[in-house]
């Protein structure tokens, strides 16, 4: 799994790479909570577009992200997802807490 | 075509990835569709999942993932010998899970039930537990295998 990790005024973008397993996600909620916390950043965007296998372990990662801005009043957003990880996506209902969208630039638009 | 095969693999999250790439490779003699492989490789990795976290704790012990191939019929069982469920029903309701602090979001059970034609779960509090998933592949299309 790769992870590049950008800031976008209050938002923090991550674009991931590769299969977001348990294995891989444990990895990644460190990494990510860190910048969230050290960069005093509001909002994330998850950009899906280069994950080609996503189990439960992935949502499981994007909910806590969830827990932890959402409790400061920021948003969870989710972009650019592959059939296989929607099907993942639409079969938890995750999509009430975290909206989906086609791009990277709409999710912004509507962070 | 009938085949067989049985993975014996510590309890290390590094395995789940190699797991679920053995059985789709296995699976993969029958042909089946790119769809069919990946809901494989999910229920595959969920079940591993299951057995490196819960079973065991993320701690040390041993998962057994077999699998077999009776004509189109693809059955995978992973078995621990860890911790056991006590309550069953429970673990299987969507969202449901023992361990939020985690980061589990509770669909493990659900993705296997839904990606995957058969499942069954057995499981002996301070026993293990046992998945066993079917998946019948769809019939080969014509000209594919000239």
């Amino acid at each position: 799994m790769e992870i590049v990790m950008k800031r976008a005024g209050s938002t923090l973008l991550v674009r991931m790479a590769g299969e977001l397993d348990h294995h891989a996600a444990t990895g990644l909620r460190d990494k990510i909570d860190s910048k969230i916390t050290l960069g005093n950043l509001k909002n994330v965007i998850f950009n899906f577009g280069g994950v080609d296998f996503m189990d439960s372990s992935g949502l499981g990662m994007v909910l806590g992200r969830y827990k932890l801005v959402s409790a400061q009043g920021g948003k969870v957003l989710a972009c650019s997802l592959r059939p296989r990880v929607q099907r993942v996506f639409d079969l938890s209902g995750l999509q009430a807490k975290i909206p989906v969208f086609l791009s990277e630039q709409e999710a912004l638009k509507n962070v | 075509m009938d085949n067989q095969m049985k993975l014996e693999i510590p309890s290390k999250s590094q395995n789940e990835a190699f797991a679920r790439v053995v059985v789709a490779a296995f699976a993969a003699q029958a042909d089946p569709t790119i769809e069919e492989i990946s809901d494989v490789k999910t229920a595959v990795s969920e079940a591993v999942t299951n057995a490196v976290i819960h079973g065991y704790e993320n701690g040390f012990g041993t998962i057994i993932v077999t699998a077999a191939l009776n004509d189109r019929r693809l059955q995978v069982s992973v078995t621990d010998y860890g911790v056991g469920i006590a309550d069953l029903e429970q673990a299987r309701e969507p969202l449901y899970t023992s361990k939020p602090e985690l980061d589990r979001s509770g669909m493990g059970f659900t993705i296997m039930e839904n990606f995957m034609d058969e499942f069954t779960l057995a499981s002996e509090p301070g026993k293990g537990t046992t998945v066993t998933m079917v998946k019948v592949f769809s019939q080969i299309k014509t000209g594919r295998d000239a």
